[in-house]
């Protein structure tokens, strides 16, 4: 079998299809185990019963999650495995260590922590089951940090050595793997956002108590507790946001460009506030790239560069090059890459024929184009931009969702600290509805993450194409629809189960989970 | 006999923990139902290792894999 497109492409849609699946329960259990601990902090420290049951409440939810949610994320192992073998196999040695951490932390913590949480309320003490749910809450959170430092690596490969001889990328430094800015901004970014949308969770649920004019009291701490964490954690989003926006920009220009929808570059770049794209713009036409745009001036400069002056590169400099900038075209990359790809394979031959000089010399010629290699397999330099639309929409999704999220919390907390949250039918609606939102824009961020990277399984070194195995595609179609319907059923029974337990509410909740 | 006391306290905080799910049994079969899924039937069918299944060894994966990144030239 050879790769086709037909195969690639299903193999990316599965593993789109896993992986988003996947986060649509990742970042409420990242989230809701700090709410809990905060809850149950309070609890200990006042020693008022009613925070006892909130906090058991939304622990309850909490485990609901966790158990559909658990082992989803294994099936992109397997799929590793199978579908992305050459893949699996050229990043083996630095992918090892961090999952095998994060397999066993996972284990250990779950096995114990969690049994304490939620079988231990009155058989151990008060300080301990919080130390234990805190725990929790610090261990999933690692765990997560794992990943995303193996993601972090995908897409900027640092403190590793390609071996020619095994075809591996060989770990040469980990702490330079580990404090990668872009895993480390990363892994910021990501869990701070499901800070968020657990928050938006907590603050639905309990606005539709208040619709309901049911469990009051228990909505409106819950709600104080939801929009300060949500508060808190949205302007660190913001943060994070804005260190990854500028790690983007060192390490992957063209995915920023493709985020703006920038084609030429420019000094003092702004910022699409919002705008339409043109679909018919084609890379090198004259037609325009937008039908309208609000722009808010020397942002784009700001956010990638941290200068309002900068000049920030466009998708036409980053394809064709450009000059003044000393940005080079992708077919100058494409020629180092071809020169690194033969290179390699007249290692392998020389190796075999026994010839160690010319082995050597063709060594010196791979290593010296090394860093473009994956450009080499490119077929036209237009290969390289990514899907611009998708990029654009998805990150202006984001962001503008998440701009609203901080306004809400900002509205609850305010009226919640007012005492005046129940009255405010029309804020309660809009937390109820806002939740939605918070698994769109988790979604949006891991597209812009993603489908913004492509043609790059690894950033510049290995292009999709080559990183998948020689399957069927026909079986990764099968799959394809198998997980599909896997996954739709576990999101249905969640809801059920979820909707079942909130519907039984905080004061007909079970004593034990 | 600290130790089997310790082990006998451990052993029962999990049972009686278990005896006393509501909720949570009901998320137990859930997770033993999509395990098996998982494990037995989605693994096990359809996502053999296919660097493990076709090779035997490592050596012959890197020539493979080496053959793989270079036949395009």
């Amino acid at each position: 079998m050879e790769h086709t497109d037909l195969l690639i492409d299903w193999s990316r849609a599965q593993f789109a299809l896993t992986a988003l699946y996947h986060w649509l329960f990742v970042p409420l259990t990242l989230g809701l185990t700090f709410i809990v601990a905060i809850m149950e902090t309070i609890y200990v420290r006042t020693g008022d019963i009613w925070w006892k049951k909130t906090t058991k409440f939304w622990m309850g939810l909490l485990a609901i999650n966790f158990a559909i949610g658990l082992a989803t994320g294994i099936i992109m192992e397997f799929e590793f495995g199978t579908n992305w073998s050459n893949y699996a196999w050229i990043v083996g040695d630095i992918f090892g260590a961090p999952l095998a951490i994060e397999g066993l932390m996972a284990f250990f913590m779950e096995s114990t922590f969690f049994a304490v949480m939620f079988f231990g309320w009155d058989k151990v003490s008060k300080k301990m089951h919080l130390t234990s749910t805190w725990l929790v809450a610090i261990g999933s959170n690692l765990s997560a940090l794992w990943i995303l430092i193996a993601n972090g690596w995908m897409q900027h490969p640092v403190g590793m050595h390609f071996n020619p001889d095994t075809a591996r990328n060989e770990m040469e430094n980990f702490w330079e793997v580990f404090f990668n800015p872009n895993g480390v901004s990363k892994f910021l970014h990501t869990v701070s956002s499901g800070y968020v949308l657990a928050s938006l969770f907590v603050i639905a649920i309990s606005a539709w108590y208040l619709l309901k004019n049911r469990n009051i009291l228990f909505a409106k701490r819950s709600i104080i507790v939801a929009s300060s964490f949500g508060l808190i954690t949205s302007l660190f989003l913001l943060t994070s946001g804005d260190e990854s926006a500028f790690q983007v920009a060192q390490e992957q220009p063209m995915k920023l460009a493709a985020m703006e929808g920038l084609y030429i570059g420019e000094e003092r770049a702004g910022i699409v506030a919002m705008g339409l794209l043109n679909t018919e713009k084609v890379l090198g036409d004259e037609n325009d790239v937008f039908h309208f745009k609000f722009e808010i001036p020397n942002a784009l400069s700001f956010l990638g560069y941290h200068s309002l002056d900068a000049f920030v590169p466009g998708i036409h400099d980053l394809v064709y090059g450009n000059k003044e900038h000393h940005i080079i075209s992708v077919s100058q990359k494409m020629q180092k890459g071809k020169k690194a790809v033969e290179a390699l394979k007249h290692y392998k031959t020389y190796k075999k024929e026994g010839n160690s000089k010319k082995a050597i010399e063709a060594l010196k010629v791979f290593e010296a184009n090394q860093a473009y290699m994956g450009y080499g397999y490119l077929n036209k330099p237009e290969d390289a931009v990514p899907n611009v639309a998708l990029t654009f929409y998805s990150f202006h999704t984001m962001v503008g969702l998440g701009t609203w999220f901080l306004l809400l919390f900002i509205l609850t907390l305010y009226f919640s600290m007012n005492n005046q949250i129940a009255q405010k039918k029309w804020l309660l609606y809009a937390g109820l509805f806002t939740l939605p939102m918070g698994y769109i824009a988790q979604e949006a961020g891991w597209i812009v993450a993603e489908a913004g990277r492509q043609p790059w399984a690894i950033q510049d070194l290995l292009p999709v194409g080559m990183a998948a195995s020689n399957v069927a595609s026909t079986s990764v179609m099968i799959t394809f629809w198998l997980f599909a319907v896997l996954f739709t059923g576990l999101l249905i029974a969640e809801i059920k189960i979820m909707l079942k337990q909130i519907k039984i509410g905080p004061e007909g909740a079970h004593e034990h989970v | 006999m600290k130790l089997t006391s310790l082990l006998k306290k451990l052993f029962y905080f999990y049972i009686d923990g278990f005896k006393a799910m509501t909720l949570g049994k009901n998320l137990w079969i859930l997770i033993i139902i999509k395990l098996f899924i998982l494990f037995v039937v989605i693994k096990w069918i359809f996502f053999p290792n296919y660097l493990a299944t076709h090779f035997t060894n490592d050596t012959q994966r890197s020539i493979y894999i080496l053959e793989q990144l270079t036949k395009e030239i």
